[in-house]
């Protein structure tokens, strides 16, 4: 009797400590959010991640993905792992996976049944490589919408435009008042967002599948595509006065009325909600450019590195499942601008602009983002040629479009 | 010059020189050499984000010659090169030589040209980013002065965009050039020039037929320190304009750094390294072989 | 021996000779030139946000704060780190300081190697070495991260110490070897004679006539190291992050609108270290310069 009393204690008290060792886990997490909306939002994640009794050790690094990835990169090849890490959901973390340095969260998506809770389902679709899960999708961002400054075009005398035509239209009387129609940052994965935005929603959707899903270079050269290139060939013009470099710079010329609209992805509305700004009253939004209403399922997720220490192995399952928590869904894209992974969350908070995206999401009007259908590679050769087009104006309209063909007939 | 103790004749009496070196030829062997011909090696092959022994032959190098933005920053390195070395030299000699004059606060004069080199190119590229602004920056300040149509803007046209880069990099690293030709300038004896006063020889003819042959290891060692520092150029580039507008700044060395880790395409990385090593190497080695490695000069 | 670091030039003459007004004018306007960078620097740090977007880049601050520099040290954010480029400042030191010491130490004994004791082949590897000062640092990376992985040292500060010793191989190697070989062969040969060896010859006779190549080689070193960025945010993790990749974090990590006052306080204090360096050591380094530089 004695004898099993101690065993008990003796159990008790290895749980417990146990559990206390548990709890001293940090987990190192990797990532780029550093504009104030996104460190608003990571705040929460961190919060919820605490509150688990791990501590999150946050590793951002500052200057977009670019600047980040190869340092990611180099310290999970190195043997050298953070805990966890932000990629792009998509072909970007493909060659760690294949190389057995990322984690299999099958068994953990399984019991925590993931393909029930998350949608679309092309989310988790794109963290399944060989039929095995790989990261959690932590939200999803859109790159398809046109914000407008309401202050700018009453400035300039016009109505705010409802579609991209409109705000075509409208650029040569914002410009008299001194007002930058269209700002746009300078560095390249800015332009190829805003070309790319521009070939979803002009185009349309069989046409943006023809080019980047199937690769077909004859479509890319033909005249569909060609209407495109003249469309980007407005934008560059419009643009031609925005002096800046960072995306929220150019968001900030908007929210200070000094540029009537940029296309830029969901994120830049936690910018407008730091600034005080009010969707609707202060600015408009359009989701593909107003003319055709259809948002892609890019996004952020978190990938996480095989460890060799057992603690840290744990910690990451409870981020894991941290992540997916609702609660953590609703705080954390709330502050992100972006929208939930999981339907059965509750949005009340959601302003017009984030209810305008779910109500497409929920319509099933989405397509995969570029990040999904091409490789890095092929990304940053597109990117190259777009910051070339939209910075040269003596980069004509069919050289640029010849040049895409040809990225497309080798793209993979 | 007689250098170098007279060479040790025995082997083994050279054992601990040879220990104390194996730092430097593991250096060498390893990572200049073993490095280099990984790189080369890998340069032939698809690999993507990681190394892959695929081989594809010379795919990888004709598609980085076709590729608009690699030759753009072979270009934009070619010119930043020429002017960068022409420029530090000039103005370093300069300066040098009028500080050279017993002038009074030559601790201030040095100092203040000094400095600059003490800063990062982060730290360089950042400053000079904002003193080139147009809308905060030297158009700016002159345009509120009266002159409405004064345009200077070199970061943000493409045309000159290179200078903008220039700029900064003149202004970062011509003090350290003044310093070592002062140094060269300093030990030249007082009696070249007492004798060349004596024949009347004018003093910038003496500076040019006398002097500066005088000074070619301070040239040496100069053209070493500027010349690595041209083909490395990537830091400045990324912190005053991150390459652009465009393409219209864009170096070799984010070329590859770019495609390596960004595009994750490290075979195109590779050839794009391998050009870039190839082309230092047919510079490089002939002459460092003649300069070090060779008999002395006298 | 001779005074290396004395006016050689010719003579003096009347204060205001036309020759003068040539040579302190243009030696002003240069310096001018070369200031108005750090001044506005300055100025910019100590002027509020609102002063800044409406004014001039040139003028005095109206209302001087030091608020962007306490910012700057201490609260600055980058994601939910909130304390600035304190943290950085340690981590900075940490890593500069043996690295800045065993990246001389063994370039020295390289260069004296090379002067004093060539051995067959010593020029092969040194001509490799300066054709190594030219290879671009990004090329390497890749490389390198696999040798200090597969020698188990990827990620800790031994084997950031051991990147910035080979970095700075070759131009410290090229400086000690020029100016061991400068020094007077007598001393060498006869210390030979009396039977010293190798190491003896340098700890005793060497190392004490070089103080000024070292004071050359510290600077180069420490504002090498201290405003590297690269290996910097390569080889270490966020709790060890140098002071040049918080800056890094602070300049592109933009709330709303780039603080430029606050960035421009950064980049003095990042710099301060070096710069502090430059101001005490000036005159030394041309002085150590000219031993090393000059004779080839």
């Amino acid at each position: 009797m004695r004898y099993r009393i101690l065993v008990a204690a003796f159990a008790a008290a290895t749980t417990c400590g146990y559990a206390g060792v548990a709890s001293a886990t940090d987990l190192e997490v990797t990532h780029w959010w550093t504009s104030g909306g996104e460190a608003a939002a990571v705040k929460e994640l961190a919060k919820a991640f605490d509150a688990t009794g791990n501590k999150w050790v946050d590793g951002a690094i500052a200057g977009s993905g670019g600047t980040a990835r190869p340092i990611m990169i180099s310290r999970i090849t190195g043997g050298d792992p953070m805990g966890a890490t932000q990629f792009n959901h998509g072909r970007q973390a493909e060659e760690l996976v294949q190389a057995g340095l990322m984690r299999d969260f099958t068994d953990l998506a399984a019991k925590e049944k993931w393909t029930e809770i998350v949608r679309p389902k092309s989310l988790l679709d794109s963290c399944t490589i060989d039929g095995k899960i790989y990261c959690v999708p932590v939200n999803i961002h859109s790159w398809q919408w046109l914000w407008l400054s309401n202050k700018a075009f009453e400035t300039a005398g016009v109505p705010v435009p409802k579609n991209w035509d409109e705000f075509v239209a409208a650029a040569p009387k914002l410009e008299e008042k001194g007002i930058i129609p269209l700002a746009l940052g300078g560095q390249a994965w800015q332009s190829s967002g805003a070309f790319d935005v521009m070939l979803a929603a002009l185009g349309g959707k069989d046409l943006f599948l023809k080019v980047y899903q199937d690769k077909d270079a004859e479509v890319a050269a033909g005249p569909e595509m060609a209407k495109i290139f003249k469309a980007a060939d407005d934008a560059r013009k419009m643009a031609k006065n925005s002096n800046v470099q960072d995306w929220n710079q150019a968001t900030n010329l908007v929210i200070t009325d000094k540029a009537g609209g940029q296309i830029m992805g969901d994120w830049a509305q936690g910018e407008f909600q730091i600034a005080g700004k009010v969707a609707g009253k202060d600015y408009t939004c359009l989701p593909g450019l107003g003319v055709t209403e259809m948002i892609a399922t890019g996004g952020d997720a978190f990938y996480f590195p095989v460890q060799k220490d057992a603690a840290k192995t744990a910690a990451q399952e409870v981020l894991a499942t941290t992540l997916l928590d609702p609660k953590t869904q609703v705080a954390f894209n709330l502050k992100k601008g972006s929208l939930p992974v999981r339907g059965d969350v509750d949005l009340n908070a959601a302003n017009d602009c984030m209810k305008k995206g779910l109500d497409i999401l929920a319509k099933g009007n989405v397509i995969p983002w570029t990040d999904q259908l091409l490789s890095q590679d092929s990304q940053k050769q597109k990117e190259d040629l777009m910051s070339e087009f939209f910075s040269n104006p003596n980069l004509s309209v069919e050289d640029a479009q010849k040049r895409f063909a040809e990225i497309i007939a080798s793209a993979d | 010059m007689s250098s170098a103790g007279k060479r040790p004749s025995q082997l083994t009496r050279n054992l601990s020189a040879k220990i104390a070196s194996i730092p430097m030829m593991l250096t060498a062997l390893v990572i200049f050499v073993g490095g280099t011909a990984w790189t080369v090696f890998y340069s032939f092959t698809n690999s993507r984000l990681l190394p892959r022994l695929n081989f594809v032959g010379f795919n990888q190098y004709e598609r980085l010659w076709a590729a608009p933005r690699w030759n753009v920053a072979v270009e934009n390195l070619a010119i930043y090169g020429v002017l960068m070395l022409i420029f530090s030299l000039l103005i370093g000699f300069v300066l040098a030589a009028l500080m050279d004059q017993k002038i009074r606060f030559e601790d201030t004069f040095r100092t203040i040209f000094l400095y600059p080199f003490a800063l990062s190119f982060i730290v360089t590229g950042l400053v000079w980013q904002w003193l080139l602004n147009p809308d905060f920056g030297v158009q700016a300040v002159v345009r509120s002065l009266g002159w409405t149509s004064f345009t200077f803007d070199p970061l943000y046209d493409q045309r000159i965009v290179i200078y903008g880069i220039l700029i900064a990099a003149l202004w970062q690293g011509t003090g350290l050039v003044m310093c070592l030709m002062l140094a060269g300038l300093r030990g030249i004896d007082e009696d070249i020039w007492k004798a060349a006063r004596v024949d009347g020889i004018p003093t910038w003819r003496t500076y040019v037929q006398i002097i500066i042959p005088m000074m070619r290891p301070v040239f040496i060692t100069t053209l070493v320190i500027i010349a690595a520092s041209i083909v490395k150029v990537y830091d400045l580039v990324v912190a005053q304009t991150s390459g652009g507008p465009g393409i219209s700044s864009e170096v070799p060395a984010k070329y590859v750094y770019d495609y390596m880790f960004h595009a994750q395409n490290l075979g195109q990385g590779f050839a794009a390294s391998t050009m870039m090593l190839l082309s230092v190497i047919i510079i490089v080695i002939p002459w460092a072989y003649l300069e070090f490695g060779g008999r002395k000069h006298a | 021996m001779l005074d290396p670091s004395g006016p050689r030039g010719s003579r003096p003459r009347p204060v205001l000779s036309s020759r003068n007004i040539i040579i302190y004018g243009t030696l002003f306007v240069v310096a001018f030139y070369y200031l108005i960078p750090l001044y506005v620097m300055v100025v910019t740090s100590l002027k509020g946000m609102p002063e800044i977007r409406m004014g001039n880049i040139f003028s005095p601050p109206m209302e001087i704060t030091f608020e962007p520099w306490v910012k700057a040290w201490a609260t600055a954010c980058t994601g939910l780190n909130c304390d600035g480029l304190s943290r950085g400042f340690w981590n900075s030191v940490i890593i500069t300081v043996p690295s800045v010491i065993a990246s001389i130490a063994i370039a020295s004994v390289n260069g004296y190697a090379l002067a004093n004791w060539k051995f067959k082949g010593a020029n092969i590897f040194f001509t490799i070495l300066i054709v190594g000062a030219f290879i671009p640092y990004q090329i390497m990376i890749y490389p390198i991260v696999i040798i200090l992985r597969d020698i188990g040292l990827y990620g800790s500060l031994f084997g950031l110490i051991i990147v910035h010793c080979i970095f700075g191989m070759p131009i410290l190697t090229l400086l000690f070897r020029n100016y061991f070989s400068a020094l007077p062969q007598e001393l060498f040969k006869a210390a030979r004679v009396d039977g010293a060896g190798f190491w003896q010859i340098f700890l005793r006779i060497m190392l004490p006539m070089s103080l000024p190549i070292f004071v050359v080689a510290v600077i180069l070193q420490v504002t090498g190291i201290w405003n590297d960025f690269l290996f910097g945010v390569v080889y270490t993790r966020p709790d060890t992050y140098p002071m040049t990749v918080q800056l890094n974090n602070i300049v592109n990590s933009v709330q709303g609108v780039k603080e430029y006052n606050v960035n421009m306080a950064a980049t003095i204090l990042t710099g301060l270290v070096p710069l502090i360096i430059y101001f005490a050591s000036g005159k030394l380094f041309v002085r150590g310069i000219a031993a090393g530089a000059v004779k080839g």
